[in-house]
């Protein structure tokens, strides 16, 4: 039952097939005897779960139900939720508990989801590993074959892709600043989108860079992706960056096909040292939507080359002072001082893990006197441009094709001795950031190790439904039915 | 001569400019839903987007807005259409976010001035370089605790607009003449309350001396003082501190002080030690605020007549001089007290009552324009009843007085008290009768050619009908009698 | 652009964080790769474009003039590291 897709498990509830309680309970079992090995949870919600459970049942015995009435979900520990401990993964937030739910959460609960518990994350969305959680690293339910030795679910969304992958959750809310919602897809073998910038509420995410930050959900499928986001999204005035726009429905957008579809191959996404599986697997994607009647054009996004670099200014400026709040005074760990100063110092010197800490000397830096033009004001103007480039592809097409991530899971530990090395894995993904575009990740084969690899379908600003039709139609090409060795009833 | 410090080598210019902080007049903070109004509990008017608790978003107030703007049309400003927040960002107790939201590169307002009037009577045209708005910070109390400060947020995020002059003014009594004017301005606009005791205005000062002709010095920023005096008082302090440390050779450095009224100098200030870099940013969680021009133009429709305006206009209309026109338009509600009086009476008759017998009994009895003991329309009545007669000017001060004890109407207080005026011409015939007779010596006097006395009869015969006679007609009947 | 030690000490000041003196070698060498790598946005041609500050593309939305929330003291304190009475407390500042 854990397997199903979450649309299929929705009926399932619905026609009484499985009662929610019953549904949490086993979930809840799964998550018991699989989060030690994985480490996808931070906080396990049981009570909480039971009582949206049971609320669930209660609204299907009325023959009252939401789109989500008793699916159980796994929040990305990014999210505030109202007297659940909510720690964004850092030593910083170790004691917060929020007075107040996110909007995000809150429509899924208006929505009737089941709450299991807190996803483990990079600390503060800051990574693309799981590596810098503050909370131990999160496993990949993936391994290589014949190798047993853990890799890593990538990130910063590692938890919430573990857990779906591993079937310990239907879904699940996760957020994407530079690819924390599409690389670990990629790496976990499931679907996920992060929608235009402003589709998806802010309030009550805790703040990495403000203007790149989104929600998104993470699935196994895209059409459960498409249901997920349709209650996720929406417009919030507590959000000044929302976009007062009406929610489409996604889910029907999934069955639209592709025919007539201008679909834009950018070159520039092309690269010598880009593995030949991970070429031939994007060769193998044009190909499927060529042969369901889409359109394939050749495109050029001329600065994508230089959207990497951008986003190592603009998302540690951004965050160096979204993250002064920090500070030991009204919530979080405090560490002693003498003085205030020395008690900021020490409390976010120990508060803060290492990667958290560079890129706040990155961002403090790059906004500092002096070096402001030079740096801040230049990634501005560069950001206009490949803004610009997008703009100039989608008037030639509707949606593009590129590879989500230069390479599969690594494993634990690999990639941790450069940071820049690191920061190379979400080349594909950041671009879309930068222009506030959407971008789903669709698993679409294994490479020679037996590792998933997602193929990413970029979209016009709300236009993800043009999004979802083409994800849909290289998922039912795909035919993508691997799971991972590490799953709930494996 | 224009005020100079003097030092042992000779005068000092002082050169002043001043960033007046605004509390902007609205209902919830800039950028959250909690209220403004002072005097709460600690911590009870505090949103957790004013606290910065993680994943708080600020949206703006659109009041907020309007106020600032109509602030810039009353300073006879630029308005600008596109103008965009920054984060100004520091560490300190009371500041929650580590970051301010500010205005840095694009100020809502740009170039306006301020015209300032002096002693002298003349005038001055004083430069805004810009009005910005921004987030109030908390408030630390640090003599609560022998180890600890505390921290209260009510204020953290309440708008202020922060009005940065020209360093165009060059005197103490200069910057407390713009001080004053800004503060008039501001209150006839609704803006601001203007109330500095309890923080609703607060001036920064940046004060520099030099030598005649000379380049303007390094400055030194006086931060927080909250009140015309101190601020004057300030300016006279750091002045003569800068002269001092010029004189000796040494240099004055840049730096941010406090002024300590009980010792009347200014020291520097020990958390601003540091000099900081604020690393001023747009702020992503705001897009850029854009105006509607036609929307600004309505706003400047509906300004109020402005102080300048007014005055001009009582000097114009009511023919009143420029000083009196000055004292009556300070405040608005004076202003409209006075033309309650004076509409369709004696106008500088009522000028001279309202700055006369009204503020002398506001003096008296400690109230004011706003809790006046006597009402503008009470007032009117008094001068009407002089006008048609029924009791003169001496009866009149006397009415007037009686309004302010017992509160009573004037009509009331004549009738009741008979102190209308006596017209009867037999009955001022007979006294005045009584008056020549019981001074015999006084009327041979006058009949041998001491003209002067004339007047004496008259006010003894006016005395003798206990004040009421009309002096117009004892007058007449005087002349008569004396033939 | 490289930051010397001293540098790295004046950014961690202002970023209020402590740095000890073996990390501030250590962090320099880290943040000057990053630093060195980000130098290739050199070479874009940047004249005459205007800076893109957000990706929202849109005005300010205002809100009303309304007091809608307040009077939440227990719960604003209730995570505070120390409070006393009714306010946050902090070791005491010289201003
Ligand atoms: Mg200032
Ligand atoms: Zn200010």
């Amino acid at each position: 039952m854990l397997d199903l897709s979450l649309a299929q498990v929705r009926t399932a509830l619905r026609t009484r097939k499985v009662s929610a309680r019953e549904l949490a309970r086993a979930q809840l079992d799964a998550v018991a005897a699989l989060n030690p090995r994985l480490n996808a949870f931070i906080t396990v919600t049981p009570d909480l779960a039971e009582r949206h459970a049971a609320a669930a049942d209660a609204a299907l015995a009325r023959g009252e139900h939401g789109p989500l009435t008793g699916i159980p979900l796994a929040i990305k520990d990014l999210f505030c939720t109202e007297g659940v401990r909510t720690t964004a993964a850092s030593r910083i937030l170790d004691t917060f508990v929020p007075p107040y739910e996110s909007t995000v959460t809150a429509n899924l609960l208006r929505d009737g989801a089941v709450f299991l518990g807190k996803a483990n994350l990079d600390e503060f969305a800051m990574g693309s590993s799981n590596m810098t959680s503050a909370f131990g690293p999160v496993a990949n339910p993936w391994t290589r074959t014949g190798d047993n030795r853990p890799l890593v679910p990538g990130g910063s969304s590692g938890g919430s892709a573990a857990a779906v992958a591993a079937r310990l959750a239907f879904g699940a809310t996760a957020t994407d600043t530079g690819g924390s919602i599409r690389q670990p897809a990629s790496f976990c073998g499931i679907a996920g989108i992060k929608p235009t910038y402003g589709r998806c509420s802010r309030w009550g995410v805790v703040a990495f860079a403000s203007s790149l930050d989104q929600a998104g959900p993470l699935a196994r499928s895209v059409e459960d992706c498409a249901i997920l986001l349709g209650s996720m999204a929406g417009f919030d005035a507590k959000d000044s960056t929302s976009a007062d726009l009406a929610v489409p429905d996604f889910a029907a957008a999934c069955a639209r096909g592709v025919k007539g579809l201008r679909i834009g191959v950018p070159r520039e996404y092309r690269s010598d040292s880009m593995a030949p599986e991970i070429e031939a697997l994007w060769q193998q994607g044009v190909g499927w939507l060529r042969q369901q009647g889409a359109e394939i054009i050749d495109v050029s996004l001329p600065h994508t080359k230089y959207a990497l670099a951008t986003y190592y200014i603009v998302a540690p400026a951004e965050a160096s002072s979204n993250l002064a709040r920090y500070d030991g005074v009204r919530f979080g760990h405090r560490a002693a001082g003498e003085d205030l100063i020395e008690l900021y110092e020490r409390t976010r010197a120990e508060g803060f893990g290492a990667e958290v800490r560079r890129r706040i000397m990155i961002g403090t830096y790059v906004l500092s006197a002096g070096y402001y033009d030079a740096y801040y004001l230049r990634a501005q103007k560069v950001r206009a441009l490949i803004l610009r480039d997008f703009t100039e592809a989608f008037r030639h097409c509707d949606a593009l094709l590129t590879p989500t991530a230069p390479s599969a899971a690594f494993g634990q530990g690999e990639k941790m001795d450069d940071p820049v090395t690191m920061y190379l894995n979400d080349v594909f993904t950041v671009p879309a950031n930068m222009a506030g575009i959407p971008g789903l990740s669709v698993p679409a084969g294994l490479d020679a190790q037996g590792l998933p690899l997602g193929l990413q379908v970029l979209g016009r600003p709300f236009d993800e439904e043009t999004v979802f039709a083409v994800g849909a139609a290289i998922e039912r090409a795909a035919g993508f039915t691997h799971r991972p060795s590490i799953r709930a009833g494996a | 001569m224009s005020y100079v410090v003097e030092g042992s080598s000779g005068p000092w210019e002082v050169v002043i400019g001043l960033e007046v902080h605004a509390q902007v007049v609205s209902r919830a903070k800039l950028f959250s839903g909690a209220a403004t109004a002072f005097g709460a509990e600690p911590n009870t008017q505090v949103s957790f987007v004013d606290a910065a608790f993680p994943g708080m978003l600020p949206v703006i107030n659109g009041v907020c807005v309007a106020q600032a703007v109509r602030t810039g049309l009353g300073l006879d400003a630029q308005i600008n259409l596109v103008s965009r927040f920054d984060r100004k960002n520091y560490f300190y107790a009371d500041l929650p976010a580590g970051y301010q939201i500010s205005q840095y590169q694009h100020p809502i307002v740009g170039a306006g001035s301020v015209e300032i009037e002096l002693a002298d009577g003349s005038t001055r045209r004083i430069g805004v370089t810009r009005l910005h708005l921004e987030q109030d910070a908390g408030k630390s109390l640090h003599d609560q605790h022998p180890g600890k400060s505390y921290i209260d947020l009510n204020r953290a995020g309440v708008a202020l607009m922060e009005i940065v002059s020209e360093p165009d003014l060059r005197s103490p009594e200069e910057a407390g003449a713009y001080l004053r004017k800004l503060r008039t301005i501001l209150r006839y606009l609704g803006t601001c309350d203007g109330n500095m005791e309890e923080g609703s205005l607060r001036a920064d000062v940046n004060v520099s001396v030099r030598r005649h002709g000379e380049p303007f010095r390094t400055r030194c920023e006086v931060k927080n003082v909250n009140s015309v005096r101190y601020v004057m008082q300030a300016i006279e302090a750091e002045a003569k501190r800068q002269v001092a440390v010029w004189e000796d050779g040494g240099t004055v450095g840049q730096e941010t002080r406090l002024y300590d009224v009980a010792r009347g100098a200014t020291r520097a200030m020990r958390s601003k030690e540091d000099a900081h870099d604020y690393r001023y940013f747009p702020d992503p969680d705001l897009l850029p605020l854009v105006l509607d021009a036609a929307w600004v133009a309505e706003l400047g429709r509906h300004l109020p007549e402005l102080p300048d305006a007014k005055r001009a206009r009582f000097m114009r209309d009511y023919g009143l001089p420029a000083y009196d026109s000055a004292v009556l338009v300070a405040e608005q509600a004076t202003a409209d007290f006075y033309e309650t009086v004076a509409r369709g009476r004696d106008a500088r008759l009522a000028a001279n009552w309202v700055i006369g017998d009204l503020f002398a009994a506001f003096n008296r009895t400690g109230r004011g324009i706003e809790d006046s003991p006597v009402a503008a329309a009470a007032l009117g009545e008094l001068l009407d009843l002089m006008a048609d007669g029924t009791i003169n000017g001496r009866i009149a001060k006397d009415v007037f007085e009686l309004m302010v004890e017992t509160g009573e109407a004037p009509g009331a207080i004549v009738e009741s008290r008979g102190l209308r005026q006596v017209t009867d011409t037999g009955a001022i015939d007979a006294a005045i009768a009584a008056v020549l007779t019981a001074n015999a010596d006084k009327l041979a006097e006058y009949r041998s050619g001491k003209d002067k006395l004339f007047g004496f009869f008259v006010g003894q015969t006016i005395k003798s009908m206990a004040g009421k006679a009309n002096p117009a007609l004892v007058n007449e009947a005087l002349k008569r009698a004396l033939g | 652009m490289s930051l010397d030690p001293a540098t790295v000490r004046r950014i961690g000041k202002l970023a209020r964080i402590r740095l000890a003196e073996p990390e501030v070698v250590a962090l320099g060498a880290e943040l000057n790769g990053i630093l060195g790598w980000i130098e290739q946005l050199n070479e874009v041609d940047i004249d005459g474009i205007e800076p893109l500050a957000g990706a929202a593309q849109m005005a300010l939305r205002w809100r009303d003039d309304v007091v809608t929330e307040g009077g939440m003291r227990d719960a604003l304190l209730a995570n505070a590291p120390d409070r006393e009475g009714d306010f946050f407390a902090v070791p005491k500042v010289v201003e």
